[in-house]
Order: C-alpha cells, then structure tokens, then sequence
C-alpha cells in the first residue's frame, strides 16, 4: 500500500481498504529497513504515529474522518513539533524540544494527520545537497552514491522512497524545487505568505515559504489545502483567501500560454535534461497550450542578489543561538565573549558559520549600500521582469536545476559552485511567485525536473497545469522502490 | 576662555501599553522573574512578531502632541548586538523611517522665560531584559520580563545649553507624557530613562566639540548633576590642553562623577537593516485624525487657560498646570470654593508642601480637592482666619475630619461679634498701662504687644481687622 | 573584492565566531569568491530603482493590545543550558 500517492491512499482509507494503523505500520516498517542507509529521517515517531493513527482511524469510526485523516506525513525538521526534537539539521539544535508546533504542524494535527517523524535536512536550511546537515547527508534512492539535493533532501527522499505518504519541506532559493527534481517527486513551493511561518526555523525571513513533497500534483493540493491560510501570528502571512486548490486540477488546458525564459535554455545547462524539459513541454501544446519565449532579463543577477539577501537576513535570525536560554552551550565558558564564540563556532557548521559572516560584512558599515541595497534593487528588477513576462503569459515553465542529481562530495570545494545550483530556482523566491517542479523524464535512469512559476497566489492553477500533464504522462510514477 | 555647552537628550520611555510590542505577555512590574516572557520573547525558533496596535496609537498621540511630523509609512529595523538580555541578538528598532519625525517641544524656565527645543524623532523600540549582578555562584542571572516591553526613544536636538534647560526639558516631556497617558513615566521603576549627550565648545563658535553620552540618569536632579559634572570635566581636559574621547560614560550618582564604559568602547557596528519578519506600518489621515481627536487639553494650552479664566500669575499657571493631577485638583478645587487666587495658594503652598514631606502624589492626597475647598470656603466666609486656617488643615491632614466639623469640635469659630472683642481689648488696656503709656508717647509698634495679648485671650479666633481697628480707636481716644 | 584576513576577524569578532587560523584563511578564500559572485550585481545601473525589501507591497497588520499568554517560565526553562531561581544564568557579565 506504500506505493500508492497521498490522494490514492486517502481514497483507500475512506473506502475501508485498510486502516491507519495499518498504513502506518507499513511505512514505519519501511522506514525500519530503508532508514539507516538513506538517512532520510533524524527522528521517527513510532509511538506518536501510531496513538494519531488509532485516534484517525477512531474518528474515522465516528464519522469525523477528512481527505487527510489518518494519512502518515513527515516534516521537514525545521517545523517546531512540540515535546519532539527540531533540531534543524544543526548541533546547535541536537538537544532542543521544541515547546510549540507550528502552525503548519498544528494545522495537520487538526486535519488528523499521522507523523511518522522529522526529516533531514541542511543545516539550517542552508545547502543544495543535504550535505551540511549534523546528521550526515541523505542519499539519493535512486542511486545511493548521489545527493538527494537540498535543503529539503530528507523530505524528498522519504517521499521518493515511500517512506511517507508526503512531507512537509520549505523553499528559500529552491530547497523544495530542485531536490524534487532529483528524486522524481512533486514539490510546491506556494506564494511568499500562503503558508503560515509560524514555528518554522527561520533561515531568510523574506524568502522562507513552507511548501509540499509529494507523488502527484493532486497529492499536493490535498496537502496545501491543510497548509494554506491566514494565520494572525505571522505578520507577513497573506489575507488573501485560501482556496480549494483541488477544484482547478481537471480544468483543461487548452488556450493556455506559457513562456519559456530564453535566460534558462541557456550555456549550463545539461543536452539531455534540455531535451527532457523541451519533450515535456511539447507535452503541454498537445494538451491545447501555446508556446512563447519570454525574456527574464535580470535572472542571470538573481544568485547574486540573492547570495546578498538571503545571508545577510540569516545572520540575524541566527543571532539568538547564544547558548542563553535553549540549544548548544560550550562547555565551561571562562566568560561570556568565550560563551558566545564557542557555543556558535562549536554549534553551527561550516556552511552556516559561511553564510553568517557573508551576511553580516554585507550589513556592515561602509558596504551596506553597495550589497544590502544594491541586491534590493536587484530584487525588484527581477521581480518587475515576472510582472513583465506575466503579462503576456498564465506560466513560466523551464528546467528546475541545470542536470540530474550529483555524486555526494563532488561539489564541495567551492561554494560559489554549490550556489550556481540553484540558478532557476533563486528568481522565484527573490519574486516571492509560486513554483513548482514536477518530474519529465529520465536521463540516464535519473529523474528531471520541470519547474513551473505562476503568478502570485496562483496556486490553483499551477496544479492544474501540473496535474494534466500528470493525467497525459507517467514521469511520476516512476520511482526507485520497486 | 568661555564655555558653551551643547546638550541633545535621549529620553526612554515605556508606553503603557497592556502586552509587549511584538508578543501579547503582560507588561505589568514586579512579577518574578521570567513569569512574563513568552517564546517570542525568549526568541525560541520560529516565533515571529506582531506589532501592539495600542503602542502605535500612544507613538502617533505622542507625535501630535510635540506638533511633529507623522511617518505614514515607518519601517521597524533590525539593530544587532550581543548582549544575554538581548535575546535575538537583535533590536527591534525604528532607523530610517520612525513613526515620528520632526516635532517640537517648549520649556519653562524658573525665571519663566520660555524656549523651544527641537525633537529630531520619536521612534518604537522593544526595551530589553534585565541582567541581575548579585551571586549566582558568580555568575550573571537573566530576567526577560521586561524584554519586548515598547518604549518610545525621543530624541532631541543638540539646541540645550546649559543643564538647568536639560532638566526643564525633561520635566516639559514628563509632563506631557502623563497628560497623554502613554506612560507612568515613573523614573525610579526605569519607566523613562534619560540618556544625555554632552559637548562644549568655545563660546560664540558653531563648531560641536566632541561629545560623551552619559547613561543611567534616572532622577530629574541627577540630570543636573551628571551634566553638570561632565561639563566642569569636558572643560576642565580641554584646559588643560587634552582631547574629549568620544566616548560611552556612566553617572554613578554615589560618587557624583561619570566614568567611562569600557566595555562599550569597542566600536559598535549595529548592522541596521529592515526587519524582514514585520511589514511597513502604512497610517493614512483618517488614522491620524482618530488619534488627534483623542488628545488632552496640553500643558502651554492649559497654563493660558489658568490666566485667563483664573486670572492666575503665568508663574501659578505654570506651575499648576505642569502636573496633570495637579492641575486637575486645582480647577476642582476653584470651581468647588469659587476663589482661583487661594486656591491656587493652598494647592502650591501648604497642600504641596505636606505631600513633598510625606513622599505622596497629589493623586493621593489624603486631603481631597471637595475638602479643601471647604477650608477654603471658610476662610472665604470669615469665619476662620488664614491663620487658623492653618490649624484646621493639619487637623485635616490628620484625618480628624473635615472643615466644618473640625472647626466646630475645637471651637476655632472667628469672633467677630463686636461687642466681644471690645470687651476683651477694653480688658487688655487696663491690665497693660505702662504699654498704654509707650502708645500714647508716640511708640506705635506697641500696637502689636495688644493684637498679640488679645489673640491670645482669644485663642486666636478673634477677627484680627476688627481688633486692630477697635485699639487704634481706643488708645487714640 | 577580495578578503583580507583583517576583515575576517573583524566580522567573525561581530558575529561573535571564533575561527582557527586555518578556518580564517579558508574563509577569506571562499568569501572572496562569494565576493565575486556578488559583484556581478555592480554591473547593471539602478540609479532609479527603489529597494524592494518584501516581495509584496502590503501593510503590516497590528494586533489588539490585550495580554494573551500565561506563566509557562518552568516548561521553559526545562530546556535551558543554565537556569536557577527562575533565572537563566550565563557568565558574569562584567559592566
């Protein structure tokens, strides 16, 4: 039963095929055998997994039962999960109980979802590789030797290999996108304040958005109907309302126009992932849309800009792991400057501790304007170029990463090589737009990614758009587990 | 040489607000430590802010009253700096774009003589924890209660000169804090806290010298003195042919003398940037308009008000229009006894005085403003004089009761029955004749040897005009 | 632009790092690279475009002034490297 989506296995459930409690001991017995040499989850709820299945299944009884009621999830371990670890990927974090939930893992409680545990991940959200997590990488489960990306590779993986019916992840330059596309999944990152950052560790408070990893686009819309909404706690969570986002999915796709940015069929990018991508969206125009390229002509600045913002607002946020009052404490600090130093020099990584000092020399005096302000304006050039392209077209489709997932350790002897990865993903977040990134095709038995950007909050549509082409083809069927 | 000093204010204040700026725990002093400090407040991972709507409107009423302009869009930034009672690392402050900009604010002098000092911006902040020194096995113990409480910082510009004009300063924006209501503006609990920069230069020159900030003044006379000492200290380097550091100094007041924060001499590099979790406070006029329509009658309103329709001195209206309390006892006080002039007397004069004496403020007089026009209104009447008046309000004082019972219990009635005063000065000449004689040779001042013998006999209730007539008459004849 | 070793301490001294030798010449190396990334913005005029710091042009939303939490100190402080008497403690703080 593992192998069937969250939709399918919703339906199951309704229909009696069989219970919770059953479906969650079979995904804890897979994350039992696949666990230790994929390295997906840090934490499994065993005991917690099966009180909520029994309880779902209870509810179920009584009549109380909704599409998500009894469905075994995993969130990414950066949503606060009261009395369980969220450690974040980081040292910093080993030993922190979170004392709240998020509103993201409050709202899948609500729903009566079952959590199966905490997903690996980068260190604070900081990676394309599942690399810099304090937990070791995550292998890919189509060829263990690769990276699963990153940051959410421990969410990725686990849905690849079924080790979840879907997974909660977050996207800040591409952290839900690009590992989708290494793995052969469905990953959504909504619109910048569709979902609720409450009790999400903070990595880039202007980039954070929380998004979905699933089998299917139907899968997903499923899972954003829980997550979506106007939560009071997060200033800068959106009070546009919330939709049904499965209503759209059947609409037809005729009469739709989608641009394709000359900037990313560009030098860099794999042949073969380009003919995947062109294959796919040959797709699209027999399902009745129309093709035209757009220009994103500032989209080469994004990982600059980006490399700017996205620093310099994480080395605040990460200000407060000081070994005060919760998280790592060095050892028998001699006084408080040693407190500080070696609680964060022994508590964060060294990709965390990279970014910390890139931000701060970027907000520091006599360089501010020339990097935090310059990369602002950036910002809004790359946005107005969407606005631009959006006039003419519903969706902007391209690859989601230049190739097919790498080998573990091949790119880490220069960041800057690292950040590249993220190349046509960084634009949208910069933007604040949703995207997404479904699987189209195999290069060398290793999935491809397409990346799919809408207008703001239109998420419904990119579902749509996703799920017909989903309904032609059978790219995200494929899957490593068989 | 001569000397001109240069003074810019920064003043704290703590708005009254109910919960903290960015979280909804309670603001109240004095609850044990860290039993107001939530997870926002203890920055836990992925708590996020939301900012007071009330701390707002207090900022903006602020704002109105000092007549400045109002940001219709402020933006919160983020100041960074580690300190264990800072706990994100950061401050959550307003830079560039403070909620109030330019405004300004005019100062009483002693002399009465007034001038008006600019206020360069207001802007919200959170104030931060406090760190307990005593032992903790020799460390330092962490209370977050007041972490996050909003505090309005108003700053002024360098345009004080001496610090007499820092204090009347101050004591004009205490003033106005209480008439808004934004703050208990209690100095001794940290509820406004003044920091002072301080520079000299040689007089009739435009140039600023370098300047100190002094820090932990809290009491309106350590204002004085710490300015006052840095000064005589500032001249006393340059003098000597030495060099102002530009520097962080605290008052210790045991001493009465500033010295320097090393700790804080590390240049700071606060790294200030928009703060990303919070969007910008957008205010339009109508928002404006609603908190206008909420503002007090102000002090420099009220004061003029007391000379019109009191015909009160400017000095009497200055003063008693200073305190809102105060002024607001005085006007029950004249409208319930229908003499301005001594109530005005008895507020500044003996009421004032006995509160000073016992520590109390007006607000808890144990005299209230109905009784004290019941004195009033017998002194008015005659049927007390001033002088006994005196008596019957200790009596008060002491809680015997008020005027008119008071009066009547001890018998302190004036005697202005004619017939006995005449009686009892008729019994005085006859029982003084060598004073008599003193008179009669042309020594006048023995007058008084008489007022003094009857008010005696009279226990001091006889009505001293009357007196006095009646013996002139007498020793005349 | 590159990185002096210099600025490293400087920066790491501001983020309250404290880097090995080692770790402060990798991390002059890298950030110079990060450097030039980053410059590449340099090349494009925006003289006449205004910072965008939040993708959404949108207000911020104020909340009720009214006391919402509760004492929750002890749950808190369960997870505190250090606490004693309700008091987190950290090394003496010398002023």
């Amino acid at each position: 039963m593992i192998e069937l989506g969250l939709a399918p296995l919703s339906r199951a459930l309704a229909n009696g095929e069989f219970s919770s409690v059953e479906l969650t001991q079979a995904y804890l017995h897979q994350i039992a055998q696949e666990n230790s040499d994929l390295n997906a989850y840090v934490t499994v709820c065993e005991e917690l997994a099966l009180s909520q299945a029994r309880a779902a299944d209870e509810a179920r009884s009584q009549g109380n039962a909704g599409p998500l009621t009894g469905i075994p999830i995993a969130h990414k371990d950066l949503f606060c999960t009261q009395g369980i670890r969220t450690a974040c990927g980081s040292k910093m974090l080993d030993n922190f109980i979170a004392p709240y939930n998020a509103t993201v893992v409050e709202n899948f409680i609500k729903a009566g979802s079952v959590t199966l545990g905490k997903t690996n991940m980068d260190e604070f959200a900081m990676g394309s590789s599942n690399e810099t997590s304090f937990y070791g990488p995550v292998k890919n489960p189509w060829d263990r030797s690769l990276v699963p990306g990153g940051s959410s590779g421990g969410s990725a993986a686990a849905v690849a290999a079924r080790l979840c019916a879907g997974a909660t992840a977050t996207d800040t330059g591409g952290s839900i996108r690009q590992p989708a596309s290494f793995t052969g999944i469905t990953g959504l990152k909504p619109t910048y304040g569709r979902v609720s950052r409450w009790g999400m560790v903070a990595f880039a408070s202007s980039l954070d958005q929380a998004g979905t990893m699933t089998q299917s686009a139907e899968d997903a819309a499923m899972m954003l109907n829980v997550m979506a909404g106007l939560d009071l706690k997060d200033s800068t969570s959106s009070d546009t309302a919330a939709e049904d986002y499965t209503k759209d999915l059947d609409k037809p796709l005729a009469g739709l126009k989608i641009g394709i940015p000359t900037q990313h069929f560009s030098e860099g990018l794999n042949a073969d992932v380009e003919k995947c991508i062109r294959e796919a969206i040959a797709e699209f125009e027999k399902l009745g849309a129309t093709v035209r390229e757009v220009s994103l002509d500032n989209s080469h600045l994004s990982v600059s800009a980006y490399y700017v913002i996205a620093p310099a607002e994480a080395s605040a946020n990460l200000s407060r792991y000081d070994g005060v009052r919760y998280g790592y404490r060095c050892k028998d600090p001699v006084n408080l400057e040693d407190m500080y130093k070696r609680t964060r020099s022994e508590g964060f990584g060294t990709e965390v501790k990279r970014r910390i000092m890139v931000g701060t020399y970027a907000l520091s005096a006599g360089y501010y304007d020339a990097y935090y302000i310059k990369a602002q304006k950036i910002r809004r050039l790359i946005k107005n170029d969407f606005q631009k392209a959006f006039e003419e077209v519903d969706v902007i489709m391209g690859p989601t990463s230049p190739h097919t997932a790498f080998a573990i350790g091949s790119k880490n002897d220069d960041p800057v090589t690292m950040y590249l990865e993220d190349i046509y993903t960084i634009a949208v977040n910069l933007a604040g737009l949703p995207g997404m990134s479904i699987p189209a095709g195999l290069v060398n038995g290793l999935p491809v990614g397409l990346q799919i950007v809408g207008k703001d909050f239109a998420e419904a549509q990119l579902l749509n758009v996703a799920h017909k082409f989903q309904q032609a083809t059978d790219w995200h069927e494929k899957s490593p587990v068989n | 040489m001569e000397w001109e000093t240069v003074i810019g204010l920064e003043v704290h204040v703590q708005l009254a607000t109910a919960s903290k700026l960015f979280s909804g725990t309670s603001t109240e002093f004095g609850a044990q430590p860290n039993t107001q400090a939530n997870i926002y407040d203890l920055a836990m991972p992925g708590t996020l802010p939301v900012l007071n709507a009330e701390a707002l409107r207090m900022a903006v009423k602020f704002g109105l009253a000092i007549d400045a302009e109002i940001g219709k869009t402020s933006v919160f930034d983020r100041k960074n700096y580690f300190y264990p009672d800072l706990p994100k690392g950061y401050q959550t402050s307003q830079l560039d774009f403070p909620t109030v900009g330019k405004g300004q604010l005019v100062i009483d002098m002693e002399d009465g003589s007034q001038r008006t000092i600019g206020v360069t911006r207001a802007h919200m902040e959170e104030d931060a924890g406090k760190s307990l020194h005593e032992d903790f096995h020799g460390k330092t113990g962490i209370d977050l209660n007041r972490a996050g409480t909003p505090l309005l910082e108003i700053v002024s510009e360098p345009d004080l000169r001496n610090a007499r004009e820092a204090v009347a300063y101050l004591k004009k924006l205490h003033s106005i804090i209480l008439y808004l209501g934004i703050s208990d503006g209690d100095m001794s609990q940290g509820s406004m806290r003044c920091d002072a920069n301080v520079s000299v230069r040689p007089k009739g020159t435009t140039e600023l010298g370098n300047r100190t900030e002094i820090k932990n003044i809290n009491s309106f006379r350590f204002v004085e003195k710490a300015i006052n000492i840095e000064v005589q200290r500032q001249i006393d380097i340059i003098e000597d042919g030495g060099k102002i550091v530009q520097e962080t100094r605290l008052y210790d007041a045991d001493k009465n003398e500033t010295r320097s924060m090393r700790s804080k001499e590390v240049a700071n590099d606060y790294r200030y940037f928009p703060e990303p979790d919070l969007l910008p406070i957008v205010i339009d006029d109508a928002y404006i308009e609603s908190v206008r329509t909420t503002l007090p009658e102000l002090p420099d309103i009220k004061k003029q008000r007391f000379q019109d329709e009191y015909a009160l001195s400017e000095y009497d209206a200055m003063i008693l229009s200073s305190d809102l309390s105060t002024a607001d006892y005085f006007e029950e006080v004249a409208k319930a006894c229908g003499d301005a002039k001594l109530s005005a007397n008895w507020v500044m004069g003996d009421l004032q005085a006995s509160l000073n004496k016992d520590e109390i403020s007006i607000s808890e007089s144990p005299i209230s403003s109905d009784a004290l026009a019941g004195l009033i209104k017998r002194i008015k009447d005659n049927t007390i004089s001033s002088k006994i008046a005196k008596t019957v309000f200790e009596a008060m004082l002491a809680g015997e009761g008020d005027a008119d019972s008071i009066i009547e219990s001890k018998g302190l009635k004036q005697v202005t029955d004619a017939g006995a005063i005449e009686k009892m000065v008729d019994e005085v000449i006859a029982n003084n004749p060598a004073q008599v004689q003193q008179f009669k040779e042309g020594k006048e001042q023995v007058i008084g040897f008489f007022v003094g013998q009857i008010m005696k006999a009279s226990q001091g209730k006889a009505n001293p005009a009357q007196v006095n007539q009646l013996l002139k008459e007498k020793l005349s004849s | 632009m590159s990185i002096e070793l210099g600025d490293v301490e400087n920066i790491a001294h501001l983020a309250r790092l404290d880097l090995t030798e080692k770790e402060k010449e990798e991390a002059a190396s890298s950030m110079s690279n990060i450097l030039n990334l980053i410059d590449q913005m340099q090349s494009v005029n925006t003289d006449d475009v205004a910072p965008l710091a939040h993708a959404f042009d949108t207000a911020q939303r104020l909340r009720e002034d009214k006391v919402t939490e509760t004492d929750q100190r002890d749950e808190l402080q369960k997870i505190a490297p250090e606490a004693e008497d309700g008091l987190f403690l950290v090394p003496k703080v010398i002023e």
